[in-house]
Protein backbone atom coordinates (compact mmCIF):
# COMPACT_ATOMS: atom_id res chain seq x y z
CA UNK A 1 0.00 0.00 0.00
CA UNK A 2 1.68 3.19 -1.22
CA UNK A 3 1.70 5.70 1.40
CA UNK A 4 -1.29 8.17 0.35
CA UNK A 5 -3.24 5.34 0.07
CA UNK A 6 -2.84 4.37 3.48
CA UNK A 7 -3.24 8.10 4.83
CA UNK A 8 -6.42 7.51 3.15
CA UNK A 9 -7.65 4.52 4.24
CA UNK A 10 -6.86 5.77 7.71
CA UNK A 11 -9.29 8.56 7.47
CA UNK A 12 -12.02 6.87 5.67
CA UNK A 13 -11.49 3.98 8.62
CA UNK A 14 -11.85 7.17 11.23
CA UNK A 15 -14.82 8.27 9.46
CA UNK A 16 -16.60 5.51 9.22
CA UNK A 17 -15.97 4.80 13.27
CA UNK A 18 -17.94 8.13 13.63
CA UNK A 19 -20.91 7.17 11.29
CA UNK A 20 -21.47 4.41 12.99
CA UNK A 21 -21.21 5.62 16.42
CA UNK A 22 -23.66 8.13 15.81
CA UNK A 23 -26.44 6.29 14.05
CA UNK A 24 -26.42 4.20 16.62
CA UNK A 25 -26.72 6.59 19.44
CA UNK A 26 -29.65 7.85 17.00
CA UNK A 27 -31.24 5.03 16.47
CA UNK A 28 -31.38 3.88 20.29
CA UNK A 29 -32.44 6.91 21.70
CA UNK A 30 -35.76 7.41 22.46
CA UNK A 31 -36.46 10.69 20.55
CA UNK A 32 -40.00 11.60 21.53
CA UNK A 33 -39.22 11.24 25.21
CA UNK A 34 -35.51 13.55 24.67
CA UNK A 35 -37.82 16.07 23.24
CA UNK A 36 -40.30 16.39 25.74
CA UNK A 37 -37.72 15.98 28.90
CA UNK A 38 -35.79 18.85 27.25
CA UNK A 39 -37.36 20.50 24.66
CA UNK A 40 -40.76 21.35 25.97
CA UNK A 41 -42.04 24.27 23.80
CA UNK A 42 -44.45 24.89 26.28
CA UNK A 43 -42.46 25.04 29.50
CA UNK A 44 -40.33 26.96 27.78
CA UNK A 45 -42.41 29.38 26.66
CA UNK A 46 -43.36 29.80 30.63
CA UNK A 47 -40.15 30.36 31.65
CA UNK A 48 -40.08 33.58 29.81
CA UNK A 49 -39.96 36.67 30.57
CA UNK A 50 -38.93 35.91 33.87
CA UNK A 51 -35.98 33.89 33.25
CA UNK A 52 -33.78 37.23 31.48
CA UNK A 53 -35.88 39.93 33.71
CA UNK A 54 -34.64 37.84 36.94
CA UNK A 55 -32.40 35.00 36.56
CA UNK A 56 -29.85 36.40 34.06
CA UNK A 57 -30.08 39.96 35.78
CA UNK A 58 -28.97 38.26 39.15
CA UNK A 59 -26.34 36.17 37.63
CA UNK A 60 -24.90 39.21 36.35
CA UNK A 61 -25.79 41.78 38.94
CA UNK A 62 -24.13 39.14 41.75
CA UNK A 63 -20.76 38.22 38.94
CA UNK A 64 -20.10 41.78 38.90
CA UNK A 65 -20.56 42.61 42.46
CA UNK A 66 -18.25 39.72 43.52
CA UNK A 67 -15.88 40.39 40.94
CA UNK A 68 -15.87 44.46 41.81
CA UNK A 69 -14.67 43.71 45.10
CA UNK A 70 -12.84 41.11 44.76
CA UNK A 71 -10.48 42.67 42.08
CA UNK A 72 -9.87 45.42 44.60
CA UNK A 73 -9.35 42.53 47.55
CA UNK A 74 -7.17 41.10 44.94
CA UNK A 75 -4.88 44.24 44.30
CA UNK A 76 -5.11 44.46 48.13
CA UNK A 77 -3.32 41.44 48.46
CA UNK A 78 -1.40 41.09 45.69
CA UNK A 79 0.59 44.71 47.14
CA UNK A 80 0.22 42.96 50.98
CA UNK A 81 2.14 40.27 48.75
CA UNK A 82 4.87 41.67 47.71
CA UNK A 83 5.45 44.31 50.79
CA UNK A 84 8.80 44.94 52.46
CA UNK A 85 7.17 44.33 55.61
CA UNK A 86 7.18 40.61 56.54
CA UNK A 87 4.07 40.20 58.36
CA UNK A 88 1.73 41.86 55.49
CA UNK A 89 3.48 39.07 53.20
CA UNK A 90 3.12 36.01 55.67
CA UNK A 91 -0.90 37.58 55.83
CA UNK A 92 -1.35 37.52 52.26
CA UNK A 93 0.10 34.08 51.68
CA UNK A 94 -2.67 32.46 54.52
CA UNK A 95 -5.34 34.70 53.09
CA UNK A 96 -4.57 33.35 49.74
CA UNK A 97 -3.80 29.78 50.44
CA UNK A 98 -6.76 29.25 52.65
CA UNK A 99 -9.58 30.87 50.12
CA UNK A 100 -7.61 28.70 47.51
CA UNK A 101 -7.50 25.38 49.27
CA UNK A 102 -11.11 25.84 50.83
CA UNK A 103 -14.45 24.64 48.30
CA UNK A 104 -15.94 27.95 47.46
CA UNK A 105 -19.50 25.82 48.71
CA UNK A 106 -18.10 25.86 52.60
CA UNK A 107 -17.33 29.84 52.47
CA UNK A 108 -20.94 29.85 51.29
CA UNK A 109 -22.23 28.42 53.62
CA UNK A 110 -20.16 29.67 56.56
CA UNK A 111 -21.43 33.70 54.97
CA UNK A 112 -25.19 32.16 54.79
CA UNK A 113 -25.57 30.70 57.43
CA UNK A 114 -22.81 30.71 59.54
CA UNK A 115 -22.07 34.49 60.14
CA UNK A 116 -26.08 35.69 60.77
CA UNK A 117 -26.08 32.37 63.31
CA UNK A 118 -23.01 32.76 65.00
CA UNK A 119 -22.64 36.58 65.34
CA UNK A 120 -26.94 37.48 65.74
CA UNK A 121 -26.64 40.08 62.78
CA UNK A 122 -28.75 40.15 59.40
CA UNK A 123 -26.29 41.06 56.05
CA UNK A 124 -28.16 42.66 53.32
CA UNK A 125 -28.43 39.51 50.70
CA UNK A 126 -26.61 41.64 48.05
CA UNK A 127 -23.39 42.26 50.62
CA UNK A 128 -23.55 38.89 51.69
CA UNK A 129 -23.41 37.54 47.52
CA UNK A 130 -20.65 40.42 47.03
CA UNK A 131 -18.77 38.92 49.85
CA UNK A 132 -18.96 35.21 49.22
CA UNK A 133 -17.80 35.74 45.05
CA UNK A 134 -15.24 38.16 46.07
CA UNK A 135 -13.68 36.42 49.11
CA UNK A 136 -12.56 33.52 46.79
CA UNK A 137 -12.31 35.13 43.95
CA UNK A 138 -9.50 37.71 45.53
CA UNK A 139 -7.16 34.76 46.46
CA UNK A 140 -7.32 33.69 42.81
CA UNK A 141 -6.93 37.35 41.62
CA UNK A 142 -3.90 38.27 43.55
CA UNK A 143 -1.59 35.73 42.67
CA UNK A 144 -2.82 37.01 38.99
CA UNK A 145 -2.28 40.41 39.83
CA UNK A 146 1.10 39.42 41.78
CA UNK A 147 2.58 37.84 38.72
CA UNK A 148 1.58 40.73 36.55
CA UNK A 149 3.25 43.73 38.73
CA UNK A 150 6.47 41.20 38.77
CA UNK A 151 6.37 41.09 35.30
CA UNK A 152 6.33 44.61 34.94
CA UNK A 153 9.85 45.24 33.68
CA UNK A 154 12.68 46.32 36.61
CA UNK A 155 13.83 49.26 34.15
CA UNK A 156 9.97 51.32 34.12
CA UNK A 157 10.09 51.55 38.32
CA UNK A 158 13.90 52.84 37.70
CA UNK A 159 12.41 55.29 35.08
CA UNK A 160 10.19 56.34 36.96
CA UNK A 161 12.10 57.01 40.52
CA UNK A 162 15.14 58.53 38.52
CA UNK A 163 12.50 61.35 37.43
CA UNK A 164 11.79 61.43 41.11
CA UNK A 165 8.53 59.82 41.80
CA UNK A 166 7.78 58.40 44.80
CA UNK A 167 7.43 54.63 45.35
CA UNK A 168 3.82 54.69 45.46
CA UNK A 169 3.64 57.13 42.70
CA UNK A 170 5.58 54.72 40.44
CA UNK A 171 4.06 51.93 41.69
CA UNK A 172 0.46 53.84 40.83
CA UNK A 173 0.58 55.52 37.59
CA UNK A 174 3.83 53.19 35.94
CA UNK A 175 3.67 49.85 36.81
CA UNK A 176 -0.03 49.25 38.11
CA UNK A 177 -1.20 50.32 34.76
CA UNK A 178 1.11 47.73 32.75
CA UNK A 179 0.66 45.31 35.41
CA UNK A 180 -3.16 45.51 34.59
CA UNK A 181 -2.52 45.23 30.73
CA UNK A 182 -0.20 41.94 31.38
CA UNK A 183 -2.97 40.08 33.69
CA UNK A 184 -6.10 41.02 31.37
CA UNK A 185 -6.81 37.58 29.83
CA UNK A 186 -6.59 35.85 32.60
CA UNK A 187 -8.83 38.14 34.93
CA UNK A 188 -11.55 37.59 31.96
CA UNK A 189 -10.87 34.37 32.55
CA UNK A 190 -11.57 34.43 36.35
CA UNK A 191 -14.87 36.40 35.66
CA UNK A 192 -16.14 33.30 33.68
CA UNK A 193 -15.24 31.10 36.81
CA UNK A 194 -17.00 33.68 38.70
CA UNK A 195 -19.97 33.79 36.24
CA UNK A 196 -20.16 29.87 37.17
CA UNK A 197 -18.92 30.40 40.56
CA UNK A 198 -22.62 32.76 41.20
CA UNK A 199 -24.73 29.49 41.01
CA UNK A 200 -23.72 29.13 44.80
CA UNK A 201 -25.53 31.98 45.63
CA UNK A 202 -28.47 29.53 46.12
CA UNK A 203 -26.95 28.29 49.65
CA UNK A 204 -27.23 31.76 51.05
CA UNK A 205 -31.45 31.44 50.99
CA UNK A 206 -32.77 33.39 48.07
CA UNK A 207 -36.48 35.02 48.24
CA UNK A 208 -38.07 34.62 44.09
CA UNK A 209 -36.66 37.67 43.00
CA UNK A 210 -33.37 37.14 43.91
CA UNK A 211 -33.26 33.88 42.14
CA UNK A 212 -30.39 33.37 39.53
CA UNK A 213 -30.29 31.22 36.79
CA UNK A 214 -29.09 27.94 38.68
CA UNK A 215 -31.57 28.23 41.10
CA UNK A 216 -34.62 29.52 38.78
CA UNK A 217 -33.94 26.31 36.30
CA UNK A 218 -34.01 24.09 39.32
CA UNK A 219 -37.13 25.78 40.79
CA UNK A 220 -38.82 25.45 37.26
CA UNK A 221 -36.99 21.80 37.26
CA UNK A 222 -39.05 20.60 40.08
CA UNK A 223 -42.04 22.39 39.02
CA UNK A 224 -42.80 21.29 35.41
CA UNK A 225 -41.20 17.32 35.37
CA UNK A 226 -38.96 18.69 32.73
CA UNK A 227 -35.11 19.60 31.55
CA UNK A 228 -36.31 22.24 29.53
CA UNK A 229 -35.58 25.08 32.08
CA UNK A 230 -32.23 23.54 32.57
CA UNK A 231 -31.18 23.67 28.95
CA UNK A 232 -32.15 27.07 29.07
CA UNK A 233 -30.39 28.58 32.01
CA UNK A 234 -27.29 26.53 30.67
CA UNK A 235 -27.81 28.56 27.44
CA UNK A 236 -27.90 31.75 29.10
CA UNK A 237 -24.85 30.90 30.73
CA UNK A 238 -23.15 30.56 27.74
CA UNK A 239 -24.69 33.54 26.22
CA UNK A 240 -22.38 35.37 28.95
CA UNK A 241 -19.68 33.15 28.99
CA UNK A 242 -18.78 32.32 25.76
CA UNK A 243 -18.32 35.99 24.49
CA UNK A 244 -15.79 36.60 27.54
CA UNK A 245 -14.05 33.60 26.27
CA UNK A 246 -13.87 35.62 23.13
CA UNK A 247 -12.43 38.35 24.55
CA UNK A 248 -10.01 36.27 26.64
CA UNK A 249 -8.71 35.05 23.28
CA UNK A 250 -8.55 38.79 21.64
CA UNK A 251 -6.66 39.83 24.44
CA UNK A 252 -4.26 37.38 24.25
CA UNK A 253 -4.03 37.46 20.71
CA UNK A 254 -3.36 41.19 21.28
CA UNK A 255 -0.67 40.66 24.18
CA UNK A 256 1.06 38.54 21.69
CA UNK A 257 1.05 40.82 19.33
CA UNK A 258 2.29 43.69 21.46
CA UNK A 259 5.43 41.57 22.79
CA UNK B 1 16.06 76.94 27.53
CA UNK B 2 16.00 78.07 30.78
CA UNK B 3 16.75 74.42 31.72
CA UNK B 4 20.03 74.72 30.77
CA UNK B 5 21.25 77.39 33.10
CA UNK B 6 24.99 77.21 31.85
CA UNK B 7 27.71 78.09 33.65
CA UNK B 8 26.65 80.72 35.72
CA UNK B 9 27.71 78.36 38.94
CA UNK B 10 31.26 79.24 37.53
CA UNK B 11 33.55 76.07 38.23
CA UNK B 12 31.76 75.09 41.18
CA UNK B 13 31.32 70.56 41.72
CA UNK B 14 28.00 69.73 39.91
CA UNK B 15 29.20 66.04 41.11
CA UNK B 16 31.72 65.08 43.66
CA UNK B 17 32.35 61.35 43.99
CA UNK B 18 35.19 60.18 46.78
CA UNK B 19 36.26 57.01 47.27
CA UNK B 20 33.66 55.10 45.78
CA UNK B 21 33.52 51.29 46.13
CA UNK B 22 30.18 48.90 44.89
CA UNK B 23 30.14 45.25 45.46
CA UNK B 24 27.59 42.98 44.35
CA UNK B 25 28.30 39.88 46.06
CA UNK B 26 31.68 38.70 46.05
CA UNK B 27 32.21 40.81 43.01
CA UNK B 28 33.46 44.27 43.51
CA UNK B 29 32.48 46.50 40.49
CA UNK B 30 33.85 49.29 41.44
CA UNK B 31 37.29 49.63 43.34
CA UNK B 32 37.38 52.88 45.46
CA UNK B 33 36.76 56.18 42.65
CA UNK B 34 37.61 60.08 42.78
CA UNK B 35 35.86 62.01 40.24
CA UNK B 36 35.05 65.53 40.35
CA UNK B 37 31.98 66.85 37.55
CA UNK B 38 32.21 70.99 37.43
CA UNK B 39 29.24 72.73 36.57
CA UNK B 40 28.67 72.94 32.97
CA UNK B 41 31.35 70.68 32.59
CA UNK B 42 30.49 67.48 29.90
CA UNK B 43 32.50 64.54 31.21
CA UNK B 44 32.73 61.27 28.47
CA UNK B 45 33.57 57.48 30.71
CA UNK B 46 34.77 55.08 28.55
CA UNK B 47 36.05 51.61 28.66
CA UNK B 48 35.55 47.97 28.15
CA UNK B 49 32.16 46.23 29.42
CA UNK B 50 32.02 44.95 32.95
CA UNK B 51 34.42 47.73 33.76
CA UNK B 52 31.85 49.74 36.06
CA UNK B 53 30.96 52.30 33.97
CA UNK B 54 27.28 52.08 34.61
CA UNK B 55 27.27 51.31 38.30
CA UNK B 56 29.10 54.62 38.24
CA UNK B 57 26.46 56.48 36.70
CA UNK B 58 23.59 54.55 38.70
CA UNK B 59 25.58 55.58 42.05
CA UNK B 60 25.02 59.19 41.12
CA UNK B 61 21.24 59.17 41.28
CA UNK B 62 21.48 55.89 44.33
CA UNK B 63 19.53 54.11 41.36
CA UNK B 64 22.80 51.83 43.04
CA UNK B 65 23.47 52.24 46.64
CA UNK B 66 27.44 52.50 46.97
CA UNK B 67 29.15 50.59 49.37
CA UNK B 68 31.37 52.76 50.50
CA UNK B 69 32.29 55.96 50.15
CA UNK B 70 30.51 59.49 49.49
CA UNK B 71 28.69 60.79 46.47
CA UNK B 72 27.84 64.73 46.46
CA UNK B 73 25.32 66.31 43.92
CA UNK B 74 25.24 69.98 43.47
CA UNK B 75 26.49 70.38 47.27
CA UNK B 76 23.63 68.00 49.10
CA UNK B 77 25.25 64.66 49.66
CA UNK B 78 23.34 61.59 48.23
CA UNK B 79 24.44 58.82 50.06
CA UNK B 80 24.08 60.45 53.17
CA UNK B 81 20.81 58.33 54.63
CA UNK B 82 18.52 61.58 55.93
CA UNK B 83 18.58 62.56 52.72
CA UNK B 84 15.13 63.28 50.70
CA UNK B 85 16.19 61.19 47.57
CA UNK B 86 13.17 61.93 45.26
CA UNK B 87 13.72 65.99 46.18
CA UNK B 88 17.45 65.14 44.71
CA UNK B 89 16.79 62.59 41.88
CA UNK B 90 14.40 65.27 40.21
CA UNK B 91 17.30 67.42 39.82
CA UNK B 92 19.42 64.75 38.11
CA UNK B 93 17.91 63.62 34.78
CA UNK B 94 18.57 60.40 33.69
CA UNK B 95 19.10 58.55 30.04
CA UNK B 96 18.89 54.87 29.93
CA UNK B 97 20.55 52.47 27.27
CA UNK B 98 17.15 50.69 26.41
CA UNK B 99 14.88 53.75 26.56
CA UNK B 100 12.81 53.05 29.38
CA UNK B 101 9.41 54.90 27.86
CA UNK B 102 6.38 54.00 29.67
CA UNK B 103 4.62 52.12 27.42
CA UNK B 104 1.31 52.60 28.46
CA UNK B 105 1.47 55.99 27.93
CA UNK B 106 2.15 58.75 24.67
CA UNK B 107 5.31 61.12 24.14
CA UNK B 108 3.31 63.94 25.63
CA UNK B 109 2.13 61.49 28.48
CA UNK B 110 5.55 60.17 29.29
CA UNK B 111 6.80 63.55 29.49
CA UNK B 112 4.03 65.25 31.59
CA UNK B 113 3.59 62.20 34.08
CA UNK B 114 6.36 62.89 36.86
CA UNK B 115 6.35 66.66 36.78
CA UNK B 116 2.55 66.24 37.78
CA UNK B 117 3.07 63.56 40.10
CA UNK B 118 6.88 64.82 41.47
CA UNK B 119 6.78 68.13 40.86
CA UNK B 120 3.01 68.74 41.21
CA UNK B 121 2.77 70.77 38.36
CA UNK B 122 -0.73 71.31 37.13
CA UNK B 123 -1.65 69.90 33.92
CA UNK B 124 -1.44 72.87 31.54
CA UNK B 125 2.01 74.31 32.98
CA UNK B 126 3.61 70.38 32.32
CA UNK B 127 2.07 70.23 28.70
CA UNK B 128 3.63 73.49 27.76
CA UNK B 129 6.62 72.43 29.58
CA UNK B 130 6.54 68.68 27.71
CA UNK B 131 5.77 70.38 24.36
CA UNK B 132 8.57 72.96 24.86
CA UNK B 133 11.57 69.85 25.46
CA UNK B 134 9.54 68.02 22.48
CA UNK B 135 10.45 70.86 20.18
CA UNK B 136 14.15 70.47 21.72
CA UNK B 137 14.55 67.32 20.09
CA UNK B 138 12.75 67.87 17.21
CA UNK B 139 9.60 65.40 17.68
CA UNK B 140 6.79 68.58 18.25
CA UNK B 141 4.88 66.19 15.91
CA UNK B 142 4.90 62.64 17.99
CA UNK B 143 3.49 63.86 20.62
CA UNK B 144 0.01 61.44 20.74
CA UNK B 145 2.27 58.90 19.53
CA UNK B 146 2.72 55.29 21.77
CA UNK B 147 6.39 54.59 22.07
CA UNK B 148 5.42 51.42 20.27
CA UNK B 149 4.96 53.53 16.97
CA UNK B 150 8.13 55.25 17.69
CA UNK B 151 11.73 54.14 15.70
CA UNK B 152 14.42 53.84 18.76
CA UNK B 153 15.77 57.31 17.81
CA UNK B 154 12.77 58.76 18.48
CA UNK B 155 11.94 57.13 21.58
CA UNK B 156 15.61 57.70 23.00
CA UNK B 157 14.95 61.38 22.20
CA UNK B 158 11.34 61.44 24.03
CA UNK B 159 13.23 59.81 26.88
CA UNK B 160 16.39 62.65 26.48
CA UNK B 161 12.93 65.65 26.95
CA UNK B 162 11.48 63.36 29.37
CA UNK B 163 14.43 64.05 31.76
CA UNK B 164 15.01 67.67 30.54
CA UNK B 165 11.15 68.07 31.53
CA UNK B 166 11.67 67.75 35.07
CA UNK B 167 14.68 70.95 34.42
CA UNK B 168 17.29 68.72 36.25
CA UNK B 169 20.77 70.75 36.91
CA UNK B 170 22.70 67.88 35.28
CA UNK B 171 22.41 64.88 33.30
CA UNK B 172 23.54 61.51 33.01
CA UNK B 173 23.45 58.91 29.78
CA UNK B 174 24.19 55.79 30.19
CA UNK B 175 25.25 54.31 26.88
CA UNK B 176 22.41 56.18 25.14
CA UNK B 177 23.22 54.80 21.44
CA UNK B 178 24.25 51.79 22.36
CA UNK B 179 20.74 50.07 21.50
CA UNK B 180 20.24 51.85 18.47
CA UNK B 181 20.85 50.70 14.45
CA UNK B 182 23.62 52.97 13.51
CA UNK B 183 21.62 55.29 11.37
CA UNK B 184 19.74 56.18 14.04
CA UNK B 185 22.82 57.56 16.47
CA UNK B 186 23.41 60.45 14.41
CA UNK B 187 19.93 62.28 15.84
CA UNK B 188 19.95 61.46 19.35
CA UNK B 189 23.99 62.53 19.20
CA UNK B 190 22.64 65.79 17.71
CA UNK B 191 20.36 66.40 20.63
CA UNK B 192 23.03 65.46 22.96
CA UNK B 193 25.29 68.15 21.39
CA UNK B 194 23.04 70.65 21.66
CA UNK B 195 22.46 70.14 25.04
CA UNK B 196 25.97 70.24 25.50
CA UNK B 197 25.65 73.67 23.47
CA UNK B 198 23.34 74.75 25.92
CA UNK B 199 25.78 74.63 29.28
CA UNK B 200 24.02 71.61 30.41
CA UNK B 201 26.52 69.48 32.94
CA UNK B 202 26.62 65.94 31.87
CA UNK B 203 28.32 62.35 32.76
CA UNK B 204 27.91 60.28 29.65
CA UNK B 205 28.63 57.02 29.70
CA UNK B 206 29.62 55.93 25.93
CA UNK B 207 31.65 53.92 23.19
CA UNK B 208 31.36 56.75 20.47
CA UNK B 209 34.82 57.72 20.35
CA UNK B 210 33.87 60.07 17.97
CA UNK B 211 30.91 62.24 20.58
CA UNK B 212 33.81 61.50 23.50
CA UNK B 213 36.92 63.65 21.39
CA UNK B 214 34.15 66.45 19.59
CA UNK B 215 31.57 67.04 23.09
CA UNK B 216 33.50 66.06 26.26
CA UNK B 217 35.57 69.06 28.52
CA UNK B 218 37.44 65.73 30.12
CA UNK B 219 37.31 61.78 28.85
CA UNK B 220 37.40 59.35 31.60
CA UNK B 221 38.86 55.81 30.84
CA UNK B 222 37.58 53.01 33.15
CA UNK B 223 38.86 49.71 33.23
CA UNK B 224 38.35 46.79 36.36
CA UNK B 225 36.45 49.01 38.89
CA UNK B 226 38.90 51.95 38.41
CA UNK B 227 40.14 55.03 37.06
CA UNK B 228 42.75 54.42 34.92
CA UNK B 229 43.39 57.79 33.33
CA UNK B 230 41.45 60.64 32.62
CA UNK B 231 42.47 64.38 30.97
CA UNK B 232 41.29 66.51 27.62
CA UNK B 233 39.79 64.22 25.11
CA UNK B 234 42.66 65.18 22.74
CA UNK B 235 45.12 63.36 25.12
CA UNK B 236 43.13 60.45 26.57
CA UNK B 237 41.54 59.34 23.27
CA UNK B 238 44.12 61.08 21.17
CA UNK B 239 47.32 60.43 22.80
CA UNK B 240 46.90 57.37 25.39
CA UNK B 241 49.30 57.34 28.21
CA UNK B 242 48.81 54.33 29.85
CA UNK B 243 48.79 51.01 27.92
CA UNK B 244 45.69 49.79 29.00
CA UNK B 245 44.21 52.79 27.66
CA UNK B 246 45.76 52.22 23.98
CA UNK B 247 44.99 48.49 23.77
CA UNK B 248 41.38 49.46 24.64
CA UNK B 249 40.97 52.61 21.88
CA UNK B 250 42.97 50.18 19.47
CA UNK B 251 40.45 47.31 20.17
CA UNK B 252 37.56 49.88 19.59
CA UNK B 253 38.80 51.98 16.50
CA UNK B 254 40.61 49.35 14.38
CA UNK B 255 37.43 47.90 12.91
CA UNK B 256 38.58 44.37 12.01
CA UNK B 257 39.92 44.41 16.00
CA UNK B 258 36.08 46.15 16.56
CA UNK B 259 33.91 43.78 15.29
CA UNK B 260 35.84 40.96 17.57
CA UNK B 261 35.49 43.05 20.50
CA UNK B 262 31.88 43.85 19.64
CA UNK B 263 31.40 39.30 19.29
CA UNK B 264 32.61 39.24 23.06
CA UNK B 265 31.43 42.59 24.24
CA UNK B 266 27.48 40.87 24.05
CA UNK B 267 26.77 39.75 27.13
CA UNK B 268 27.90 42.98 28.55
CA UNK B 269 28.11 42.21 32.57
CA UNK B 270 27.10 45.56 33.54
CA UNK B 271 23.53 44.82 32.76
CA UNK B 272 23.30 42.39 34.94
CA UNK B 273 25.02 44.52 37.38
CA UNK B 274 21.96 46.17 37.72
CA UNK B 275 19.68 43.43 38.08
CA UNK B 276 21.83 42.10 40.92
CA UNK B 277 19.67 44.38 43.02
CA UNK B 278 16.86 42.81 43.48
CA UNK B 279 18.35 39.54 43.89
CA UNK B 280 20.91 40.21 46.51
CA UNK B 281 23.16 37.40 47.29
CA UNK B 282 23.24 35.12 43.90
CA UNK B 283 25.76 36.29 41.58
CA UNK B 284 23.13 37.39 38.80
CA UNK B 285 23.20 34.91 36.27
CA UNK B 286 25.08 36.99 33.42
CA UNK B 287 23.90 35.11 30.26
CA UNK B 288 20.21 35.27 30.93
CA UNK B 289 19.75 38.46 31.79
CA UNK B 290 21.62 39.79 28.63
CA UNK B 291 19.49 37.81 26.48
CA UNK B 292 16.34 39.17 28.11
CA UNK B 293 17.90 42.72 27.67
CA UNK B 294 18.42 42.22 24.28
CA UNK B 295 15.52 41.06 23.50
CA UNK B 296 13.69 44.37 25.32
CA UNK B 297 16.03 46.23 23.50
CA UNK B 298 14.96 44.36 20.44
CA UNK B 299 11.06 44.95 21.50
CA UNK B 300 11.24 48.14 21.64
CA UNK B 301 12.00 48.89 17.50
CA UNK B 302 8.73 48.95 16.38
CA UNK B 303 9.78 47.56 12.34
Amino acid sequence: MTRRNRTRAIRTAQYGVLLIVVLVFALAADWGELRRAFFDVEVAKKQFPDVITTALVNTVVYTVLGFVFGLALGLLLALMRLSQVLPYRWLAIAYIEFFRGVPALLVFIALGYGVPVAFQVSINQYVTVMLALGLVGAAYMAETIRAGIQAVPKGQTEAARSLGMSPTWAMISIVIPQAFRIVLPPLANELILLTKDSSLVYLLGLSLDQYELAKFGRDALNQHRSLTPILIAGLFYLAITLPLGHLVRRLEARTAKAR
Amino acid sequence: MNEATGTSGGGSAAIEIEGLRKSFGELEVLRGIDITVRRGEVVCVIGPSGSGKSTLLRCVNLLEEPTSGTVCVAGTEVTDPEVDLDRIRRRIGMVFQAFNLFPHLTALGNLTIAQRRALGRGKAEAEEVARRNLRRVGLTEKETSYPAQLSGGQQQRVAIARALSMGPELMLFDEPTSALDPELVGDVLAVMRGLADDGMTMLVVTHEMSFAREVADRVVFMDDGLIVEEGPPEQVVGDPRQARTRAFLSRVLDPAAAEVLEGSEEPSAEQPEGEGVTQPGSPPPQRVDTVRDRKGVRKQHPR
